[in-house]
């Protein structure tokens, strides 16, 4: 890439010296004048960052900030914490759970023009991604803000990509809910779409709850404090019959006890 | 109109392969040619008028429903019909057309009516009973002397209740003289819905007398019932998680069951000897199927794979073939297995997904309900010649159809079918005809078909 515009370059100021050459010709024949000045001031000159805000500059966790930039002669600009290549002018609101510095990178054949920005993150009564148990909250109260149900595909008890990390984070929580109801226990009930037959669905719903309680277990949450049911196709959450409710109602879902 | 539906029917089951294998099991189950019968309204004398239409009705539908008789079309009848022997007169020379002489046999088996057998008679009051006197003659005899085969007097209360006794019971003697089994008698066990939660039901084998078994206000489903009709073995989920429970069907009280210790013990079915059950249990992590005496003791663990089994049936006649419904090859088929475990073989193609194996009483077929040919969740049902396997479709994508149960007659299959909107109980005659809508309230399913 650099080296194609860097030959690019060369052959236009190539040309640019032949046409020069041929205009001033007929004008002044003996001293040939310095071509340097106009093109390759272009080249050598860094991009100008003009500005660079964040506004507001300090928010509560949750809350936006917008980021605002104009950079004059770059051929790419960039924002860093994973916002990428941007236009040279632009405003972008963000969402940082703690005090975070973006960088704007301007580049150009002539180099690299950067500048920082801090948005400062003050912290809310309580972190923001999950809702979160108010002190009071007795245990169902907990399980159900905490603990999401995972879904299944058609005729598997396999703990699909996406439930993995919904598991993960029910183990977290439950750790914790466990800590601090020690007598508590949760059902992990299965369920199965109107599909298959109503009796290998039980067998099917079984398998789900039982492959759910496995992997809770083996991320550290106590096997005691879990039970399993399976009621196959007997109590489904969405009762029409299409893919958008039958892939509602394979899942696992977790009842506090 | 009807002539150019079976023509096309014929040419179509040509064309097929399967279904062309499919009429000779059929053909098999329930006869080919049927012979044909007339029955006129009987009268009622006196108090019998008031329940003459409930005993019509209940003569004609146990007769029609058995399947064996092709009914002729009433309105076809003479208007002179016999209500006793002595009616008929032998004309000295018989014209149709004349409208004033007495009945005679040729009225019924002549053209339009083109009857073989007729059943006429009549009910009247008798010492403040219903006396039901019926006769069943063969028409295409020249005499009326050489024509009569059944001729009986019956007995009941005064009240619809009698008029289907004696209905039943003159049914049962016509039926009994062609080697049919009537189904008079015969009880339908279900779940329904229509208390708020799912209970076993009961009612008789034509839908009427629909009665409540189960009173557990939780989740009951799953009946099966022993070959003698003294028990009834069901899946509740009353104590938590589905656990076997047993009930007497002559006090109707529950009775010890041994459930051994699992998160699923269920879809139960009895030995033909009555002694043993055979479930499925999740108790090693999958479901499995395992054989226990009747009151749980015993166990014996008759499968062992990492994969879904269910919905063990044995063979009523042998006592030995289980069908059964695993998910060890992929989507659910029905496989076949001796007692012990051994020889395991599966009897669906491998197509689509197939559950609910039902023996008939012969030991020989097996109803069930398949997906083939449909999308997941499209049931039909089949049935299958075990030895042979030849299989043929019953039901043809009308709804969801499930849960095909054997009459003790071993003709007629009842299961559940919401091709009218609702889950509902629906019998036929097992080559598909006679299709019988049994119940209409609430929502029910998983008919069995007991003695």
């Amino acid at each position: 890439m650099n080296i194609r515009r860097v030959s690019v370059i060369a052959l236009a100021l190539t040309l640019s010296f032949f046409a020069a050459g041929c205009r001033k010709k007929v004008a002044a024949p003996p001293p040939p004048p310095a071509p340097a000045p106009v093109a390759p001031k272009a080249v050598v000159q860094k991009p100008m960052i003009v500005f660079f805000t964040a506004e507001p500059s300090t928010i509560e966790r949750g809350q936006a900030s917008v980021l605002k930039w104009e950079v004059k002669g770059a051929d790419s600009v960039s924002i860093s914490q994973g916002l990428g290549t941007v236009s040279a002018s632009g405003n972008r609101s963000v969402f940082p759970s703690s005090t975070t510095s973006y960088t704007l990178t301007a580049t150009n054949s002539g180099g690299t023009a950067t500048e920082s920005v801090t948005v400062n993150v003050t912290a809310p009564a309580a972190p923001a991604p999950p809702p979160t148990p108010a002190p009071s909250d007795d245990f169902g109260t907990m399980v159900a803000k905490l603990i999401q149900d995972v879904y299944f595909d058609y005729d598997k008890s396999e703990i699909r990509e996406d439930s993995r990390a919904t598991l993960t984070k029910n183990a977290d929580a439950l750790k914790t809910i466990f800590g601090k109801f020690p007598n508590n226990t949760l059902t992990i009930e299965g369920h199965c779409d109107e599909r298959g037959s109503a009796e290998y669905n039980l067998g099917l719903g079984d398998r789900r709850a039982t492959a759910t309680k496995e992997f809770l277990t083996q991320l550290g949450v106590s096997a005691d404090r879990l039970r399993t049911i399976s009621y196959g196709k007997e109590r489904p959450t969405c009762t029409e019959s299409n893919e958008g409710c039958w892939s509602k109602n394979r899942r696992s879902h977790f009842v506090a006890q | 109109m009807k002539n150019f539906i079976l023509s096309c029917l014929l040419a179509w089951t040509a064309s097929l392969g399967y279904a062309q294998q499919g009429a000779d099991i059929v053909g098999r189950i329930v006869g080919g040619q049927k012979a044909v019968i007339a029955i006129p309204d009987f009268r009622g004398a006196g108090r019998a008028a008031n329940v003459a239409a409930v005993f019509n009705e209940t003569l004609f539908q146990d007769i029609d429903q058995a399947g064996v008789f092709k009914m002729a079309p009433k309105s076809m009848f003479p208007l002179n019909v016999p209500q006793r022997p002595e009616d008929f007169r032998k004309p000295l020379q018989y014209d149709p057309n004349n409208r004033t002489r007495a009945p005679w046999l040729l009225d019924w088996s002549e053209p339009p009516v083109s009857s073989d057998f007729l059943a006429f008679g009549y009910t009247a009051e008798q010492d403040n009973q219903l006396v039901l006197f019926g006769w069943l003659f063969n028409v295409r005899q020249s005499e009326v002397s050489a024509a009569q085969v059944i001729g009986k007097i019956y007995h009941g209360s005064l009240d619809e209740e009698g008029a289907r006794k004696v209905a039943h019971e003159f049914a049962t003697d016509i039926l009994r003289q062609f080697g049919v089994e009537s189904l008079a008698g015969s009880k339908v066990y279900f779940v329904s819905y229509r208390s708020g939660s799912k209970e076993i039901w009961v009612m008789d084998y034509d839908g009427s007398n629909q009665k409540q078994f189960t009173f557990y206000k939780n989740l009951v489903t799953m009946p099966n019932v022993s070959p003698d009709g003294t028990r009834l073995a069901f899946t509740s989920f009353a104590g938590g998680v589905p656990q076997i429970v047993v009930h007497s069907l002559e006090t109707g009280r529950k009775i010890p069951f041994y459930n051994q210790r699992a998160s699923m013990n269920a879809t139960a079915a009895y030995t033909p000897d009555g002694k043993q059950l055979i479930y499925s249990s999740t108790a090693s992590g999958w479901a499995q199927l395992y054989r226990a005496n009747a009151d749980g003791s015993k166990l014996e663990r008759l499968t062992n794979t990492r994969s879904i089994e269910v919905e063990p049936k044995i063979n009523p006649k042998t006592g030995n073939e289980i069908l059964f419904v695993s998910g060890r090859g992929g989507p659910q088929q029905i496989y076949k297995m001796n007692i012990d475990g051994t020889d395991v073989t599966r009897l669906t193609t491998g197509e689509g997904e197939a559950s609910n194996p039902s023996w008939n009483p012969q030991g020989s077929h097996m109803a069930f309900a398949w997906t083939r040919g449909y999308s997941p969740g499209n049931w039909n049902i089949f049935i299958m010649d075990v030895a042979t396997r030849e299989y043929v479709q019953l039901t043809q994508g009308a709804g969801r159809n499930e849960n095909p149960s054997w009459a003790p007659d071993g003709r007629h299959i009842v299961f559940s079918s919401n091709r009218g909107g609702s889950m509902q109980i629906w019998s036929m005659l097992a080559d598909g005809t006679q299709l019988r809508q049994l119940t209409s309230a609430g929502v029910n399913e998983k008919p069995v078909w007991t003695k």
